[in-house]
């Protein structure tokens, strides 16, 4: 007993240690370029949006549903990000909620090359899905940036989240008559695991 | 009765006037995909790709496996680029863990990722010429290619499916005087392609078949999302080699090659382009390695992520950039993994370049995206 009590004691205490130091670092020494990026946001926003985190060459932005289309059109008009390179849902059950995160980059502005804007937003989730016909919605930024088109036809087929204004929601990679839960829901268990 | 059916089940009104052709899944010009036209004569009206008969839940998979088990299944998506479509869950994973990588283990990754990103554009070359009638086309890159598996196969023991990069480095260390021997191939490798330009990109077939068919604007290319070779194509100049260089490829002298046309020529005439400038990494790569030197930092048994984070990484793959967007709860098993594929993003470019376009010229538009189905269902 005595011996198992102080093994984890000891691997823990290791960590604790190490991770005070890895939280605070970033907060000492923030990127100035990010840390600009996501000043202009929080400035035109204010507390309708909440920085996740700031690191190199990723900036993230955490939107509600009713504001994420407005922080969308402005990050495209007003920071130069003109595409987004992928957008993926995330299950979280225990929150209730479906987390949707765009990936958003630059072509057009060099000084962006290196920069994703990591913007994400979180839909409402239903404990027995019926997709397209539940709570679960998002507005979609398909008029925004023309790119997401399939990117959310997938978070639409995977977890069952709707995009409201995205003219086509059919599904992309399941079959037409797939008629279980959307398979990457965390309730969607592999068989045998 | 539209109204009860649920999206993606609606009945479809079709015009008399109007023909709907399914291409695939079984076609072999296809791919493992169905591509719905619609014709109007020998004009495409209407476009509607239909990717998902390989898919495999690669990204559902992975939320039961802990990062190195992970490995072997994550690279199945394009097998002949095995080691760029784990390049960016291994760079990650190494940030979500937090270990370093030793100096040579860099530049044998650089090598590894050159090498497969050659042969993977040697097997699309292949397909793209045989599916424009040119037989030498499909056997001289087949026959090619060979000699960087060979390559590989020294280097890693597998020909195809490495599973070669682990966090922390690569699995093994190269060979004895595998330096050599792949400088010596390397060079008749790139005398060889050199080659290809007087049967295939100089031909006047070719370029009467793919000049000016499916041309994909600037501005299009942006607003699409494309990239790789396609966003090259049209005038972007934009390679993460060069943007946003990982590992050791900031030391490394990288060009990149741009064509302004944007039209199916433009599109074929880059990977080409970009495997010539892939030997000229490699040489630069082989003569910077340090000689000698760990080539793998061991990671503790159940390597794990501190707490909630995500990473979102990216490389330069042989379609394009390939991101992966780890999300960590600080368990052995990643809690979502999303890898973010340039043939999927490629594929929103296909219904916007067909439309209007002779049904003919479908096999050269659609392989000049150079598309991967397997890989943008993943």
């Amino acid at each position: 007993m005595s011996s198992d009590s102080e093994k984890p004691n000891a691997d823990e205490t290791p960590e604790v240690k190490s991770t005070p130091p890895a939280t605070k670092k970033p907060e000492v020494e923030l990127p100035a370029f990010e840390k600009s990026i996501s000043d202009k946001i929080v400035e035109k926003f204010g507390d309708k949006v909440e920085v996740t985190f700031v690191k190199e060459d990723r900036v993230g932005i955490k939107a509600g549903r009713e504001n994420v289309h407005d922080v969308a059109e402005f990050i495209r008009d007003a920071l130069n990000y003109d595409h987004v390179e992928s957008v993926s849902g995330v299950d979280y059950p225990q929150d209730k909620e479906i987390e949707v995160v765009y990936h958003i980059g630059s072509y057009s502005d060099s000084s962006l090359a290196r920069q994703i804007l990591v913007l994400s937003t979180r839909a409402q989730r239903e404990e027995n899905p019926i997709p397209g016909n539940d709570a679960t919605k998002l507005p979609t930024l398909r008029d925004i940036f023309y790119s997401v088109e399939f990117h959310e036809r997938e978070v639409f087929e995977m977890f069952g989240v709707f995009f409201e204004g995205h003219p086509d929601n059919r599904r992309l990679l399941l079959p037409e008559d797939w008629a279980d839960l959307p398979p990457l829901r965390k309730d969607f268990a592999i068989k045998g695991r | 009765m539209t109204g009860e059916l649920p999206p993606g089940l609606a009945l479809q009104k079709v015009d008399e006037r109007i023909m709907t052709l399914n291409v695939g899944p079984q076609h072999p010009g296809s791919g493992h995909m169905r591509i719905i036209v619609q014709i109007d004569g020998d004009y495409i009206v209407a476009c509607d790709p239909d990717p998902g008969y390989v898919h495999r839940g690669e990204e559902k998979m992975a939320e039961y496996r802990n990062y190195i088990t992970n490995i072997p299944h994550l690279e199945r998506p394009v097998i002949h680029d095995s080691c760029n479509v784990l390049y960016p869950y291994v760079l990650g994973v190494e940030e979500l863990v937090g270990i370093e990588v030793p100096e040579r283990a860099k530049y044998v990754r650089v090598i590894a990722s050159e090498l497969n990103r050659c042969i993977y554009t040697m097997y699309w070359l292949a397909i793209y010429g045989i599916f424009l009638g040119h037989s030498t086309m499909f056997m001289w890159p087949a026959g090619d290619r060979e000699l960087l598996i060979d390559l590989m196969e020294k280097m890693t023991g597998a020909r195809v499916t490495h599973a070669h990069f682990v966090p922390g480095g690569v699995r093994n260390d190269l060979p004895p005087n595998f330096e050599d021997v792949c400088l010596r191939q390397v060079n008749y490798f790139e005398k060889r392609i050199k080659e290809y330009s007087a049967v295939f990109y100089d031909n006047p077939i070719l370029i009467a078949r793919t000049k000016d068919t499916g041309i994909l604007s600037r501005e299009d290319a942006i607003r699409l999302g494309t990239t790789g070779s396609v966003l090259r194509a049209s005038g972007v100049d934009y390679d993460l080699r060069k943007k946003e260089p990982y590992d050791v490829y900031e030391e490394l002298d990288v060009h990149t090659n741009v064509m302004k046309e944007g039209d199916s020529y433009a599109r074929s005439k880059v990977p080409w382009l970009d495997m010539m400038e892939s030997c000229n990494i490699i040489r630069q790569a082989l003569q910077k390695m340090p000689k000698s030197g760990s080539v793998r930092t061991k990671l503790k048994p159940n390597p794990k992520g501190k707490g909630l984070d995500s990473v979102y990484k990216r490389v330069e793959s042989g379609r394009g950039s390939l991101g992966c967007y780890i999300v960590s709860d600080g368990k052995t098993e990643p809690y979502r993994l999303k890898m973010s594929v340039g043939s999927f993003r490629n594929l929103i470019a296909l219904p916007y370049l067909l439309k209007g376009e002779k049904l003919g010229n479908m096999p050269s538009v659609y392989w000049s995206l150079n598309y991967w189905p397997v890989e943008a269902d993943r």
